[in-house]
């Protein structure tokens, strides 16, 4: 009999993102409630090891739709093998992990399936097997209770929101691959190339995130002579902060992050930026430097375990939420408390 | 060139949210074209004026959803449908995928649809890869950039987790546009006077030609999320050597490294 609980695993040249795993996980954990095993769906090329991780993840079975004109993601062929796969079976829950990919093949599915999908949740209590499910809406400043009244229920988990997935090596389970749904002829996009994302890690996966905002161009030092332009003057003074920025961040394994206002002030380009038009951000440590605490960036990163507070201003509602707050200046804090962590971590 | 952008109407981002008798309310927060969506008039803009065509400006929403059809024709759209049925109150994303794809067709298609990459509400961000699937086209979403626009074939880069996926789409297609893309233009003063003239057409959802779709996915409380209980500490000392040193030991004893 068929599993009635599926998982998705999200895959990148053959790497499953983290994400993945949490999702498995938490399969496996749903299984477990409703006594069903756990089905797991890998959509890639060159697949085996990840068929294998699956299975210590929580597997009971893996069905891989692994083909060579499925190496690079695309949206149609990925939908149609999920479909493909899906075909007659009749399950109540398949989990997607909150990726880029996750998202929209979870989208396509929501409507091949002739279903819903609950997107980006945080929690997911089960009532026999009826998910209701927890999710952030308006960037976090409110939460929202959903269920899908139709099946299979489709869910995107939020990465880092679920419990941490640990493999067991011990456990076995089944593969079988599954054939092409799509002729390369009838796929209407072709990918050219790709471009590597500029070093660091990235804000999604982080679980430290040092970040910067406008109080980083509060810079009493002087920029090289051949910049004239006042707003040139300010980029470069603000710039300086993001270096020391970046350097805590490096000694902490952390990503880099900003507020609207230094990205739009073209501090740092706009893949750092936090708050509720850029991306969203839960770790386990959020260091604010130089960031006042509007509304929309709070929302972004409130969720945040714990806080750090760096700012001039004694007033700056950043203060409110943090566990800890220096009124100060970056520019003299923030290097010697990255010689203090580097030594304190022994690096 | 005939490219149709669809917008929403949305609670500005600025606004303190809170839950009131069991509804949203954004309080006196004025309600605004969703931000994400002026980057897609943006790109719906430039890939006209460099190919020639119209945009059309589509939404789907109550009389409120008046000010983003507003905002986008005084950016330049040509003109503006609103789908505008009390029965699509507590619709959710695939029933609001459903009637856009709906009234796409009833449009008379297009070459290219351009989305924002989410709406700042819901945040579901399913809307156009639904949208795609439904119309059968293919789908290009999270767009950076456009590199190159023909008749028939558009390239462009795609933000991902791992940097940018760069593709070759036939058209139709489907594009859902990121902030990388490039600064949306602010409303000339002669285009806010020609939207505050514009008529805007009107449609039900049996206008478009379908069935009303039910709602799958159901929301049946909305809560303001627990307050959290943080006790805010103040790190002083003499010296920045003294307070690094203080806030380095406070951040180990909390075991997040």
């Amino acid at each position: 009999m068929a599993n009635r609980v599926w998982a998705y695993v999200d895959q990148f040249k053959s790497q499953a993102l983290l994400a993945s795993w949490e999702v498995v996980f938490t399969g496996r954990k749903l299984a477990d409630q409703l006594g069903s095993g756990l089905t797991v769906l890998v959509i890639g090329s060159h697949l085996d090891a990840l068929a294998k991780a699956a299975i210590e993840y929580g597997a009971d079975e893996v069905l891989l739709v692994d083909d060579p004109s499925l190496e690079d993601y695309r949206a149609s062929p990925y939908a149609a093998a999920l479909a493909g796969a899906v075909g007659e079976n009749k399950l109540d829950i398949f989990l997607f992990p909150t990726t880029t990919r996750g998202r929209e093949v979870a989208g396509m599915a929501a409507i091949d399936l002739n279903t819903g999908v609950l997107v980006d949740v945080t929690e997911i209590k089960l009532d026999g097997d009826k998910v209701t499910a927890i999710r952030p809406v308006y960037a976090g400043k409110l939460l929202s209770e959903v269920v899908c009244n139709a099946k299979p229920q489709l869910v995107t988990l939020r990465g880092r929101a679920f419990e941490k997935p640990v493999p067991d090596a011990g456990r076995t389970g089944t593969v079988t691959k599954l054939p092409t749904v799509m002729a390369e002829d009838e796929i209407k996009l072709k990918v050219t190339g790709y471009q590597a994302a500029e070093g660091g890690v990235s804000l999604t996966d982080a679980s430290v995130i040092v970040s910067g905002g406008r109080g980083t161009s509060n810079n009493s030092a002087e920029p090289p002579a051949e910049i004239t332009d006042e707003s040139e003057k300010e980029i470069w003074k603000a710039q300086q902060g993001f270096i020391l920025i970046n350097d805590l961040a490096s000694v902490l394994d952390g990503a880099v992050g900003a507020s609207r206002a230094a990205v739009d002030a073209g501090y740092v380009p706009y893949v750092h930026q936090v708050g509720q038009t850029g991306k969203v951000v839960s770790p386990d440590l959020y260091i604010a430097c130089g960031i006042s605490g509007a509304i929309q960036h709070l929302a972004g990163m409130r969720s945040s375990k714990v806080i750090v507070a760096i700012n001039k201003d004694p007033e700056a509602p950043i203060f409110k939420y943090a566990r800890f707050g220096v009124v100060g200046d970056l520019y003299k804090i923030l290097p010697p408390l990255t010689a203090a962590m580097k030594e304190r971590l022994e690096k | 060139m005939k490219i149709i952008v669809c917008v929403k109407q949305v609670p500005d981002s600025a606004a303190a949210m809170s839950v009131e008798d069991g509804k949203i309310s954004w309080g006196d927060a004025p309600l605004v074209i969703n931000p994400w969506d002026e980057y897609a008039v943006e790109a719906a803009l430039r890939l006209t004026e460099a190919q020639g065509g119209d945009v059309i400006a589509l939404s789907l929403g109550d009389e409120n959803a008046k000010e983003a059809i507003k905002h986008a024709l005084a950016m330049g759209c040509s003109e503006a449908i609103l789908v505008n049925d009390p029965a699509m109150a507590g619709a959710d994303t695939q029933a609001v995928a459903r009637v856009l794809a709906a009234a796409i067709q009833k449009i008379g298609g297009a070459d290219i649809v351009v989305f924002g990459k989410q709406a700042i509400d819901s945040d579901v961000g399913a809307t156009p890869s639904m949208v795609a699937r439904l119309l059968g086209w293919p789908a290009v979403t999270l767009v950076s950039e456009i590199v190159e626009c023909t008749q028939s074939e558009i390239k462009a880069s795609r933000a991902m987790e791992e940097g940018r996926q760069q593709v070759a789409a036939e058209l139709p297609v489907v594009l859902s546009i990121v902030k990388d893309y490039g600064e949306p233009r602010y409303p000339s003063f002669m285009g806010i006077r020609k939207a505050a003239r514009a008529s805007v057409p009107e449609w039900t959802v049996a206008d478009t030609g379908i069935d009303l779709p039910s709602a799958v996915v159901t929301w049946p409380n909305v809560m303001a999320p627990p307050e959290r209980e943080v006790t805010n500490e103040i790190i002083e000392g003499s010296n920045p050597e003294e307070i690094a040193a203080k806030l380095a030991d406070k951040i180990m004893e909390e075991k997040v490294l």
